[in-house]
């Protein structure tokens, strides 16, 4: 049972040819396009590794960079052969080339479309991953005299203020931490003494944040010391300020950042795809109407072209078949069949 | 004597005219460039509007944008013509169009030039503009209140930020303005009062900055409040303190900020310069050298071009009698040297002429 049968008189093959030509080479910029866009998410998510536990997000930018190479090859291939297609002199030698071509151009289009359904399946990987991250650059945000944390607190303020948030799920993160060494703490003061005494590890805690964490659209300076007393400030309520100090968390600015950028890559992505897909539509089309003239005295006769010779599960088991010989299933059941 | 006399064979001629074609398109897209730096130029000065007392300096910026139009246009008739001239009967169309396009060419590529020099010499007028709003700005830094200068705060905060910079010419700047307002001051505090008092103006003078002067590179948590107060805070010394705030004016930053655009800009509008220069000369060669093609009457043959027909001085005295003959239309003649012919005078006889009469 044929899939998708069409005719095509020789005005139309022409027809489909060129136009299949001209497809290939914009395809092939769509790929090139596909690949620019994997190094731009790839340079934006490790610009910010410091702040990330792990790079499994990583997996994203490396599959649209793969794919973008892969396409350029394929789109290649698709021009020399639909060149090639209406000689019919020279179309029988991509004979053999053609049934791997179509199940290797298949698999890169397919895996295209799974890139962008992964870069919005591992939003939730990246919320954890970046939790751990800002966790430990909180905690370490002191230690600026400790070789491998010395930049923690350079990065952690940096991205508070371009990303315009305060800690890791707000401001009330850096209460929880001691984020001012002991180096500028003077033990000999008694306000200090108390404050230690009365914290459970012995840590400094302040009800402080960095400046950093300070709102430039705020009308009156910047209160970051002292922040749930009302009392130690002229003027001011704690729980109905809001222009202060940034009410946002690193993390969900963070998150909304890339989402946005995976989604406005996403749309890309999309639109490739469906240009690959269509390329690799109208390449089969053209190759089974071209086959379909091979043989024949009169090359300008009408012939039909379709998409799959069979249904599409008999095609896949044929595709298949190879793979489970080369992974000696048969073999085995054929041992069990002779001991019975 | 011509200036720069070449001869050129017929298929010369056609090499110069096609070489031309290419070098007018490229202009066309070097006019374009010249647009963008415009417009580059313009949006980065209106970025800081806030901080600058006069918008004058915009002149710079709008007449690179012209000038880019104008660029664009000029080449792109020029190319026209360079086309036309590989045949001569074309060229024929361009005869009475192409000096007057050489002249104004001439005086256009002045502008550019000019454009490219006002880009180096803008400094002085940006320093005074920069000084005057930076301190405005922080001096109505804190009236957030007011219209008009309700932003000044952010837009201070956030440059102190992105260019790393405190105060105008420094961090002690902010000392000598009060940047608290009076409604977060609390009038019945004692501190206060006394601090008000002990000001000849009754402003609120303290030894502190904003939150946007602390240092990122600083390895300590921002001391911004008695900054020079060394027993405030434990282990501190402000004179050898480098690292807490930043040490630089903002007049400073934003200077070196606009004048590093500017001096890549007039780089670059200098070399378009050349190229444009480089162009006209081409033309006028094109031009010469179709114009004695057509006096000698035969399209084949060798011609020559020359940038001026006489010499220099030869040339200049020529046209300034010219310019002075057009100015001559409108005078009333009152020199006694000219010879007007009056009534009184004697008539000069006419000769006789002998009309041989076919009999």
């Amino acid at each position: 049972m044929v899939v998708m049968k069409m005719k095509f008189p020789f005005e139309k093959r022409v027809k489909l040819a060129q136009g299949l030509w001209l497809l290939s080479w914009v395809a092939t910029m769509a790929g090139a396009v596909t690949f620019t866009l994997g190094c731009v998410l790839k340079t934006e998510l490790r610009r910010r590794a410091e702040v990330m536990d792990n790079t499994e997000i990583h997996v994203v930018p490396n599959t649209l960079m793969i794919v973008g190479v892969a396409s350029l090859g394929i789109n290649y291939f698709a021009g020399r052969i639909c060149q090639d297609a209406l000689d019919a002199g020279r179309f029988p030698r991509w004979k053999n080339f053609l049934k791997p071509y179509f199940a290797v151009s298949c698999f890169f289009t397919v895996l295209m479309l799974l890139s962008v359904i992964m870069s919005y399946a591992m939003k939730g990987n990246l919320e954890s991953s970046l939790k751990i991250g800002l966790k430990n650059g909180i905690r370490f945000y002191k230690d600026t005299d400790t070789p491998g944390r010395c930049f923690q607190k350079q990065t952690m303020d940096r991205l508070q203020m371009q990303f315009q948030c305060c800690g890791n799920t707000d401001y009330t993160d850096w209460f929880e931490v001691q984020w001012i060494s002991n180096r500028y703490l003077d033990f000999s003061c008694k306000d200090v003494k108390d404050r230690i005494k009365s914290n459970v590890d012995g840590r400094y805690l302040v009800d402080g944040v960095p400046f950093s964490c300070c709102n430039p659209s705020s009308p009156r300076p910047c209160i970051q010391y002292q922040l749930t007393n009302n009392s130690a400030h002229y003027n001011y309520e704690h729980q109905t300020e809001e222009l202060n100090i940034f009410v946002v968390g690193c993390r969900e600015a963070l998150v909304s950042y890339y989402m946005g950028l995976m989604n406005t890559i996403g749309v890309g992505v999309l639109s490739v795809f469906l240009i690959q897909a269509s390329v690799l539509v109208s390449l089969r089309y053209l190759q089974t109407a071209m086959e379909a003239v091979a043989g024949q005295e009169n090359t300008e006769i009408e012939t039909e072209g379709y998409l799959l010779e069979k249904g599409v599960k008999e095609t896949i088991m044929e595709y298949l078949d190879p793979v489970f010989k080369f992974l000696m299933l048969n073999k085995v059941e054929e041992g069990e069949a002779t001991d019975s | 004597m011509a200036v720069g006399k070449v001869t050129f064979t017929k298929a010369e001629r056609d090499k110069l005219a096609q070489v031309l074609w290419l070098l007018n398109w490229i202009s066309v897209v070097t006019g374009v460039i010249l647009f963008s730096l415009g417009l580059f130029l313009k949006v980065e000065i209106q970025k800081r509007r806030e901080v600058m007392s006069d918008q004058d300096i915009l002149y710079v910026p709008h007449m690179l944008i012209t000038t880019g139009l104008v660029a664009c246009c000029i080449n792109f008739l020029g190319g026209k013509i360079c086309y036309d001239s590989v045949d001569t009967t074309k060229f024929l169309r361009w005869k009475l169009v192409i000096l007057p396009y050489i002249v104004c060419t001439f005086f256009f590529t002045f502008c550019v030039l000019v454009g490219a020099l006002t880009c180096y010499s803008i400094r002085n007028q940006l320093e005074e503009s920069l000084f005057l709003g930076l301190r405005n700005a922080m001096r109505y830094y804190k009236d957030t209140d007011m219209a008009g200068r309700c932003f000044l705060k952010r837009s201070m905060d956030l440059l102190q930020i992105q260019f790393q910079c405190c105060g105008n010419g420094g961090y002690r700047d902010w000392f000598h303005i009060q940047w608290i307002s009076n409604r977060y001051l609390d009038m019945t505090s004692s501190t206060v009062v006394d601090r008000l008092r002990s000001n000849v103006k009754g402003k609120y003078l303290m030894d502190g900055v904003p939150f946007s002067c602390c240092s990122t590179f600083s390895p300590r948590p921002c001391i911004q409040l008695q900054v020079t107060n060394n027993s405030a805070h434990f282990n501190y010394n402000h004179q050898t303190e480098q690292l807490n705030l930043w040490r630089r004016g903002c007049h400073q930053a934003l200077l070196d900020h606009y004048t590093g655009i500017m001096q890549s800009i007039g780089l670059i509008v200098l070399v378009i310069w050349l190229f444009e220069l480089l162009v006209l000369t081409g033309v006028r060669y094109l031009q010469t050298a179709m114009e004695n093609v057509l006096l000698l009457g035969d399209p084949d043959s060798e011609s020559d071009g020359w940038i001026l027909e006489n010499s220099l001085a030869e040339t200049a005295r020529s046209n300034f009698n010219i310019i002075k003959n057009l100015g001559k239309c409108y005078q009333v003649d009152d020199d006694p040297n000219i010879n007007i012919p009056t009534a009184t005078e004697r008539e000069v006889p006419s000769r006789q002429v002998q009309i041989p009469v076919a009999s």
